[in-house]
């Protein structure tokens, strides 16, 4: 039997103080992303042999355009989360970690802005 | 007594010692798990170069799809499928324990079969049918 009452636990949210959000986080992207990649991997094998015109043409559709950009935000915050429990598993110098962590997620919002700028030349004026 | 070591200073396996132990399934595929994510994750690298390719228009889409249909650039494909597959099943199969299912060993040994196989098949299928012309419906 524990003596600490129940807010004395929740309070810091553990050692992480983040409590359960990474966790959380984690699992609702994957989630959203089962039915994204089912798509992206089915369009994928539609533009097999695809000239630029025909993929430009696929990308440029709302819908297609609308869900690759989803696909492309959720995927890259899910390997944001992943990446992140890898280098807290493997490095366990603070300093070495924290330079790791800034340079994965600089990496990752680089990747993301510079794929959004993308669809929205692919979209074109609106 | 002084001669005798202190038990905690002597070096002792830590588990999971890989490369003592027998590999379970259940190990194999939690390991696959993370070294397909961290290719997944190199492999957005390729997503987002694609896309700005396509922006750049024919001259550098083609120079991106010339270096993919090499045989160097077809296995990074290929990796990149299976990849793919395989994370999104075992995903499939994390999410189901989360929630409560599966998680006895027989059972957990079994879905971890199952997903190997089924990633394998997912991505020679896919291959096989871009390979026979059943690919690229959208020209």
């Amino acid at each position: 039997m524990s003596l600490e009452t129940p807010l004395h636990k929740v309070r810091g949210m553990g050692s992480a103080h983040s409590g359960v959000s990474h966790f959380w986080r984690q699992r609702v992207t994957a989630a959203a992303l089962i039915p994204l990649s089912i798509w992206f991997g089915v369009s994928l094998l539609g533009l097999v042999g695809a000239h630029e015109a025909a993929t430009l043409t696929f990308l440029s559709q709302p819908i297609n355009a609308i869900l690759t950009a989803a696909f492309v935000i959720i995927l890259l915050y899910h390997m944001a989360l992943g990446l992140q429990v890898v280098i807290d598993d493997y490095i366990h110098n603070d300093g070495q970690k924290l330079v790791l962590m800034l340079l994965m997620r600089g990496l990752t919002i680089a990747a993301g802005a510079t794929s959004i700028f993308a669809l929205l030349r692919i979209a074109g004026p609106l | 007594m002084a001669d005798t070591p202190h038990p905690a200073s002597r070096t002792r396996p830590l588990s999971p010692h890989w490369t003592i132990y027998r590999w379970p399934v259940t190990m194999v595929t939690s390991i696959v798990h993370r070294a397909t994510g961290l290719a997944l994750a190199a492999g957005t690298i390729l997503l987002c170069w694609w896309l700005v390719a396509v922006a750049n228009g024919p001259e550098a889409f083609n120079q991106f799809m010339g270096l993919l249909t090499t045989p160097l650039g077809e296995v990074v494909m290929f990796g990149f499928v299976w990849s793919l597959a395989y994370h999104l099943l075992n995903g499939i199969r994390h999410l189901a324990w989360d929630i409560g299912f599966g998680f006895a060993v027989p059972t957990a040994n079994k879905s971890g079969i199952v997903v190997i196989a089924a990633s394998l098949v997912v991505a020679v299928g896919a291959f096989a049918l871009a390979y026979t012309g059943r690919g690229g419906y959208y020209q």
